[in-house]
């Protein structure tokens, strides 16, 4: 009988050996704490293509950005495809805290400067709390240094601004893809043409692709409610691509925007992109 | 009859039962690892570690969010976790393992006590034994551990690429220490 007992003792405590270093894990792991989950890196920098993805610069991070957009490419080979001819933003931008991000710029083109503030009112989480969607506040003023043509005119500098006001509010579906959808609201304080109105709402949608851990595709859309009568001017299309190393996030694209202050690519397009007015175009950013 | 039925019967129940007195267990402990290499040296402390220990069975598991890695650099700590470890898809860092000591611990003995373990280290998503020498210390029956051992990013899948070849080493050191106080 008692070898039996003591066979019987041996098999039955066998199992029990490694699920106990399980039991200590589970035991471990009872005790943890839901977390809020936050997604992370819905895009991979502060830029879509033109405009402003729903992304803050964390407290203290400082971030060059110089971005250019060059001539179209068909102008013809005479222009190098638009490569003669370019023109230039450089900013810099910096997170005041993780929620919130200011900066400063110039483009080239129309001489305009730009100051904006971004802040993060929502996060994309769950966990702790469900919220699907990260939402960003976006305001932005831009001031057009350009020297009137016609030497009669006399602008003053209330004249020269306008406003951009922006609620970015984008998804990470996955870890390929987040879309983004920007209502948006300009205001000139004056306007190029007297059939214009002073204020104009424009609806945009984009979004990446992810086609590598270190590279997307990019796409950026802005619909404007209003100046249908014009003719000339186009809704800003852009397509694009990001890849990332290190500290840089070099972006790659072509739109028929030639500027790159908000108020100037959302309004001001006047490339046609299905006819070949298309602008090759890069923005580089490094961060310190 | 039944006392044959009395010592299988204790036997099983004190190998089934794994009583919280026996098992200390710590959430604020620190994991960190150094890389060093030509262009940079890397360094990143994560105090969130959790840790349970069985010291009568010579048991250990450690677990950690790798998110809660912290960087001197914001976005060296997004790279990290994005591109490099990952974390969304594999959250965590886990090493199940067992112990044993030269000299067997005694919670009434001040001292450290050196011994050796083995066990299973799984980060991202890959598991590799891994074998270290470690150190209990018993102060006022109070616990607390240290090791430090070497993982290669290559073992676990972790992809370096050649553009910073020079900056990520190959062979990363990690310190862990776990305070198991109960004050």
């Amino acid at each position: 009988m008692k070898p039996i007992v003591i066979l019987v003792l041996f098999l039955t405590s066998l199992p029990f050996t490694n699920f106990a270093q399980d039991d200590l894990l589970s035991l471990l792991e009872e005790g943890e704490e839901t977390e809020a989950e936050f997604a992370l890196a819905t895009f991979k920098g502060s830029r879509l293509i033109n405009g402003h993805t729903v992304m803050t610069r964390r407290g203290g991070t400082l971030e060059f950005l110089i971005a250019h957009r060059f001539g179209r490419i068909n102008s013809g080979a005479y222009e190098l495809f638009g490569l003669d001819n370019a023109n230039v933003r450089f900013g810099v931008d910096y997170g005041l805290s993780d929620n919130v991000t200011v900066g400063l710029g110039r483009n080239s083109f129309e001489k305009t400067y730009d100051a904006f503030a971004k802040v993060a009112l929502l996060r994309q989480q769950t966990g702790k709390q469900d919220i699907p969607v990260s939402v960003t506040g976006f305001f932005s003023v831009a001031a057009k240094t350009l020297r009137s043509t016609s030497p009669e005119v006399e602008l003053s500098f209330s004249d020269r601004l306008s406003y951009t006001y922006q609620v970015l509010v984008a998804r990470k579906f996955n870890d390929a893809l987040s879309l983004q959808l920007m209502p948006t609201y300009i205001h000139y304080n004056l306007v190029e043409r007297p059939e214009q109105d002073n204020d104009l709402l424009s609806v945009g949608i984009g979004g990446r692709m992810k086609v590598s851990k270190r590279m997307s595709i990019n796409m950026e859309y802005y619909a404007r409610f209003g100046d249908q009568e014009q003719d000339d001017l186009h809704d800003a299309l852009a397509i694009g691509i990001d890849l990332e190393t290190g500290g840089h996030v070099f972006q790659f694209q072509f739109t028929n925007s030639r500027a790159m202050i908000e108020k100037g690519f959302i309004r001001e397009t006047t490339g046609d992109f299905f006819s070949g007015d298309i602008h090759l175009g890069f923005n580089i950013t490094r961060t310190f | 009859m039944y006392k044959y039925l009395l010592l299988p019967l204790v036997a099983i129940i004190s190998f089934c039962s794994l009583s919280a007195q026996e098992t200390l267990i710590t959430r604020t402990s620190s994991t960190k690892f150094y890389s060093h290499a030509p262009m940079e040296d890397i360094e990143a402390i994560n105090n969130r570690t959790t840790a349970a220990l069985n010291l009568e069975k010579g048991e250990i598991v450690v677990k950690m969010l790798i998110k809660h890695f912290e960087f001197e650099n914001a976005l060296m700590q997004e790279h990290f976790n994005e591109n490099y470890m990952e974390s969304e898809k594999y959250p965590s860092a886990i090493f199940q393992g067992t112990f044993t000591s030269k000299n067997p611990i005694d919670l009434n003995v001040d001292g450290d006590y050196d011994l050796t373990v083995e066990g299973t280290l799984t980060i991202h998503g890959v598991k590799q034994p891994l074998t270290a020498e470690a150190v209990i210390t018993v102060a006022d029956r109070q616990v607390s551990a240290k090791t430090a051992f070497i993982a290669r990013p290559k073992d676990f899948d972790i992809e370096i690429p050649t553009v910073v070849v020079r900056n990520i080493a190959e062979e990363i050191e990690v310190t862990t220490e776990l305070d198991f106080s109960t004050n």
